[in-house]
């Protein structure tokens, strides 16, 4: 693997670990570990703890995956490796 | 035009629709067949994975279980969405470049290995396998109460549909009548909730509407139905609708390796990861992953709200009314044995409170009771419940609970139809492609024509179907039982084998068939032990769905320490993992 190519991989990897510690945290975090102090606020009639678990974070989920596909598009580019 | 019409009138036209289209995408090659000659666009390949995900227990059960379980229902939400952000950034995009037409494929490419490409292709038709039973079952339900016919002739009748369009078209075939059946089944799923949602609380998006005060004209109008469920929850003795972590298998722990495994899990399912390798190019593979969890989201945003509102409805109908005045649907939902009601204090009233009623499904004995109540055989307990309740009711009795048209009744009929044929048919093609392409052409006959290798397919599919047919009508009691080791398998045995295929360059043949191997066994043993031996959860109190977690972390140690002691993959493998790392030059399959 070029030099190039080895960067490209090096910045790959960043952008997911990134996007992953926000897919953890938002699912995990939010809808699991903290739902207890989250539930203490109320958004309308959701306490947010409940309202992570069971909606925010799958709208989460899916702004994620297209944010990766942005940012894989820009990074194909940039390296020439696109299709 | 009744109920009955209804149905009929749009379960044909949607069969219909499958075979049309099923005639226009027939196939005439093994890439056709195996991956839709790579040419879906990656919208459609969104629509067509989310109807291949979602299968009859997404549509028909999962509401009920959610309105049952309240907030730890989120285990079932979060994993079987979650498991979408790892595909399309750990799996798809890899997967796609490197371009072949299965799972197995890929285990055994990368690890130069028939052993390991054998291990993969059995654990895909035993995964795929346990998973297609309940779909045929599903389809055998819907049939029986929408259709009025024999649970048995509605199997049959949904093995034929599936089978002409599977055999005809493959994957071709498979995917454009995925695409119209998501089309079915989110409608059928959304316009009830949206009705429901609108009656109950005035708005008419079901995810603000479960936020939201109730409706005037309800009973506890103005309060917030969240804290409405849970003063009612709490009046009759149940757990709290939005409590955290209130029992010993819904503590922390259990709800996170749940979730966990059913995320890994999902990533790991062959049926899943296959619809990648039908998009023309990596970029395609990466958006179609985003299109794919678009399309499933908004069922499963919906489905909790559903939940919630079905809750409500369920309880304000029956607990506490006199038996005589039990709503129509009551009755329809008794004939195939899916409500019962014992009447433990004499009163005449429908008592509804923790526990079961009595022990197992009812057993009606044929006579009647003083207030017109079929009676029962089963074992009554001491409870105070007077109430059996069949959780699959919750969605598909929903429009009649809510009062709406007999239309709307057939429509979601149609829907529910639509959403196990069409994960019927995802998972056929993996047997069938792990047997024909795994088994037959890469082990057995490496010279078959193309012809033969098509013959065999289609011939394969015929025989899948059969069993799946034969299991549907003739369900083993475990049928519900083994969702769990599809699974926990599918997390402890694919999932980490391909991750470190793709991401190692140094993880070797030896490493990978035993870290499989440790953790399928770890998992399988753990789940048989617990599921059907009667042991108690011994690793850490955790439940067999979760083992999953578990079993996939035993996997990758296995597989690493193994790997630091053996020989390093040869150059060749090791240039396959760098290429597959780059999106360029991702052209057709290959098949050798």
């Amino acid at each position: 693997m070029s030099k190039d190519l080895k960067e490209y991989w090096r910045k790959n990897i960043r952008i997911m670990t990134w996007l992953l510690a926000i897919w953890a945290f938002v699912s995990y975090g939010l809808g699991i570990i903290l739902v207890n102090p989250l539930n203490a606020i109320h958004i309308g009639g959701f306490p947010l703890g409940f309202w992570f678990a069971q909606q925010g974070s799958i709208y989460v989920f899916v702004v994620l995956i297209f944010v990766y596909c942005a940012l894989m598009r820009k990074l194909d580019r940039e390296y020439d490796v696109d299709e | 035009m009744g109920i009955l019409g209804w149905t009929y009138v749009f379960v044909g036209l949607t069969f219909a629709l499958y075979i049309y289209v099923a005639w226009r995408t027939r196939v005439a090659d093994t890439k056709g067949f195996y991956v839709a000659g790579m040419g879906v666009p990656p919208v459609f390949n969104g629509m067509a994975t989310a109807a291949d995900w979602m299968s009859a227990a997404s549509f028909i059960s999962m509401a009920g279980l959610i309105s049952f379980l309240g907030y730890p229902g989120a285990y079932y939400l979060m994993g079987w969405t979650g498991g979408y952000v790892l595909l399309a950034l750990l799996l798809a995009p890899y997967l796609r470049k490197f371009g072949k037409y299965t799972v197995p494929d890929f285990v055994g490419d990368r690890y130069y290995s028939s052993a390991a490409r054998l291990v993969a292709a059995a654990c895909a038709i035993f995964v795929s396998y346990t998973y297609v039973c309940g779909q045929m079952r599903g389809v055998g339900v819907v049939f029986s109460r929408f259709l009025e016919v024999d649970i048995n002739t509605g199997v049959i009748i949904g093995m034929c549909i599936v089978f002409i369009y599977a055999a005809l078209g493959g994957m071709k075939g498979i995917t454009w009548t995925q695409v119209c059946q998501y089309c079915v089944l989110i409608v059928a799923y959304i316009i009830p909730a949206v009705a429901i949602s609108m009656m109950v609380t005035g708005i008419p998006i079901p995810q603000i509407g479960f936020g939201s005060t109730i409706a005037a004209g309800h009973p506890d109008a103005g309060k917030y139905l969240l804290d409405t469920l849970n003063i009612i929850a709490k009046d009759l003795g149940f757990v709290q609708y939005t409590a955290t972590f209130a029992t010993v298998n819904t503590n922390m722990l259990n709800v996170l390796c749940i979730t966990f495994a059913l995320m890994v899990g999902t990533a790991g399912l062959p049926h899943v990861i296959i619809r990648f390798y039908t998009v023309p190019t990596v970029r395609a593979a990466r958006i179609s992953a985003g299109w794919a969890l678009l399309f499933i989201a908004l069922l499963y945003t919906t489905a909790p709200a559903v939940a919630a509102f079905a809750r409500y409805n369920m309880i304000n109908t029956l607990n506490d009314k006199p038996y005589v005045e039990r709503p129509n649907w009551y009755k329809n939902w008794q004939r195939p044995g899916l409500v019962a009601w014992v009447d433990k204090n004499g009163d005449g009233i429908i008592q509804y409170r923790p526990g079961a009623p009595f022990v197992g499904r009812p057993n009606f004995t044929g006579k009647d009771g003083k207030f017109g109540q079929p009676l029962l055989a089963n074992k009554v307990t001491t409870n105070k419940n007077e109430l059996y309740i069949d959780r699959d009711i919750m969605v598909l009795a929903s429009p009649e609970i809510g009062g709406l048209s007999a239309w709307v009744v057939g429509l979601v009929a149609a829907g529910g139809l639509a959403a196990a044929l069409s994960t019927a048919a995802g998972l056929l093609l993996v047997v069938s492609s792990s047997i024909s392409h795994d088994f037959y052409y890469r082990i057995i006959n490496k010279n078959a024509t193309e012809k033969q290798r098509l013959l065999v397919g289609r011939v394969m599919i015929g025989v899948a179907v059969v069993f799946a047919g034969y299991f549907g009508i003739n369900p083993p009691a475990f049928v519900a039982q083994v969702v769990a080791f599809a699974f926990g398998l599918a997390a402890s045995s694919f999932f980490p084998i391909i991750l470190l295929g793709i991401f190692t360059k140094k993880t070797t043949r030896e490493g990978a068939i035993c870290g499989m191997v440790a953790g399928i066994l770890f998992t399988g043993i753990y789940i048989i032990q617990t599921k059907f031996m009667g042991v108690g959860n011994w690793f850490l109190g955790i439940t067999p769905e979760g083992i999953g977690t578990i079993g996939m972390l035993i996997n990758f140690i296995v597989a690493i320490i193994v790997s630091t002691f053996t020989k390093e993959p040869p150059a060749e493998v090791q240039e396959i993992v760098e290429s597959i790392r780059i999106p360029r030059g991702a052209g057709d399959a290959s098949d050798h």
